[in-house]
């Protein structure tokens, strides 16, 4: 049974060409189509539907220690009002979900985490913490989001509410901002590489605050945007994606995220990790022949030898040009061979991000 | 012009057959980014796929509505492939010496199916 966001109608009305995205049905795209859509977000301004994310709430007196114990970042270094990436792992060390801890105060912390895992993550949440010390409640259905991304989302926004107030450094947020008159929690953060804010309000009056700020953003041709572009910005950008870069089979330690994970800590999956010396990396690969390397293409080094496959794949709209991330054995550099249906296309590795915003 | 049910077009030109994909299915297909054709001198088969066309999002076959030997390919496509959503009726792939045709339908009976 498929779910539809508050927005669906709205959706329907722009012409959201709809499709079913872990368990929700959402917009692959509008009219105008994805390189529109994705351009618009690089140069102006875009309005992404992004309810299905899932929202936990982590609280009580003991919720920074508890909350501690699953994530491989840091939870006592974080100011409140301040956003931070971290995985969270199994016992042996693969990844459960890559989510943002947004911390309220010592006593709330709000984990936003991907759709697809949210039952998964709260499950898991709910095995490790202990009761005493912090309470775990799952607001998805009562939380939309919105994000609100590119380089004149500032503009927009600052039509409706008074910019001033919000936080202008990235990864902070502030909650109880009225936006058009409507209550929400405001972070600098997104999924795009550009700048930009994301928006929590309660799913009910989601439709309202969509409303508005379409309606600011007109004189700024604002562009409501789907997840295909969602998913070529942050592709563009080598931001890694869970079910893709991320899983349950994959050991944290291989995934090009060490920064985000402090082995001072003591948290669940680190013994996992200490144990296993890392076999394989996430790499980037720039195609040199014609053709589009996809998801789960093999990948060879140039003497033939199987050495992993691609994790996510497609054509760099703001470049121009195909890459690929890919899952390689560790160490390795030059040239690769990505087998694409048969057809054996040359790519050489190259450092991401791909694209990264001049500031 | 005569179509396929898998929505592909092929239109007499003299003696060949140019051949491409429908304005419904570039619009389906979305942003078409990478072609893939076939050489000249290759046979195709009705009913086969013979080349390749992607979309930011997608992979698709095109199936040869027709049998025969490939004459000419269009490279235009290949370096601008955007060119098959702005026109998918000018923006052919291949031109076929035919052999044998497929099963094609009306331009009215393909209308009828993607109603």
């Amino acid at each position: 049974m498929t779910k539809q966001t508050p927005l669906y109608n709205t959706h329907i009305n722009l012409g959201g060409k709809m499709v079913t995205f872990a368990g929700y049905q959402l917009p692959i795209q509008y009219s105008k189509g994805i390189v529109f859509e994705h351009k618009a977000v690089r140069n102006n301004v875009g309005l992404f539907d992004v309810s299905h994310m899932g929202e936990i709430l982590i609280q009580g007196k003991g919720a920074s220690l508890q909350l501690q114990k699953l994530m491989t970042n840091r939870v006592d270094t974080i100011k409140d009002n301040q956003c931070r990436y971290s995985l969270m792992l199994y016992e042996n060390g693969t990844i459960v979900d890559d989510l943002l801890i947004y911390k309220i105060d010592n006593e709330n912390y709000l984990l936003v985490v991907n759709a697809a895992n949210t039952q998964k993550d709260y499950e898991h949440i709910l095995k490790y913490i202990d009761k005493e010390g912090a309470s775990v409640t799952n607001i998805s259905d009562d939380i939309a989001q919105l994000a609100l991304q590119g380089p004149n989302a500032y503009k927009v926004l600052s039509k409706l509410t008074d910019i001033e107030k919000l936080a202008n450094k990235s990864y902070y947020f502030t909650c109880d901002v009225l936006v058009g008159g409507i209550k929400c929690l405001v972070s600098t953060t997104g999924y795009t590489g550009e700048s930009g804010y994301e928006l929590y309000c309660k799913a009910s009056e989601v439709e309202s605050l969509y409303d508005k700020i379409m309606e600011a953003g007109r004189e700024h041709d604002i562009e409501p945007i789907g997840l295909g572009a969602r998913d070529t910005l942050r592709f563009e950008c080598s931001m890694p994606l869970y079910g893709h870069e991320l899983s349950d089979k994959i050991m944290a330690n291989e995934v090009g995220l060490d920064m985000f994970i402090k082995m001072e800590l003591d948290f669940i999956g680190k013994q996992a990790l200490k144990n296993h010396t890392p076999q394989y990396e996430r790499i980037g690969l720039k195609l040199l022949d014609k053709g589009i390397a996809r998801e789960n293409n093999e990948v060879f080094d140039e003497n033939g030898q199987s050495i992993g496959y691609t994790t996510s794949g497609g054509v760099c709209i703001t470049l121009g040009g195909a890459y690929a991330m890919a899952r390689v054995k560790k160490g390795f550099e030059g040239r690769a061979y990505i087998d694409v249906r048969g057809r054996k296309l040359l790519a050489e590795k190259i450092a991401m991000p791909f694209y990264k915003k001049e500031k | 012009m005569k179509f396929t049910s898998t929505h592909e077009w092929v239109k007499k030109e003299g003696n060949l057959s140019a051949v491409g994909i429908t304005e419904y299915a570039a619009g389906e297909l979305g942003d078409i980014v990478f072609v893939q054709l076939p050489e000249v001198g290759d046979n195709v088969v009705a009913g086969e796929a013979f080349a390749e066309v992607e979309s930011v999002k997608a992979v698709e076959s095109v199936l040869s509505p027709v049998t025969g030997i490939v004459k000419a390919i269009n490279e235009e496509i290949i370096d601008s492939p955007e060119l098959i959503n702005e026109d998918a009726y000018s923006a052919w792939f291949v031109k076929v010496q035919v052999e044998q045709e497929g099963e094609l339908i009306s331009q009215q009976e393909y209308l009828d199916l993607i109603k």
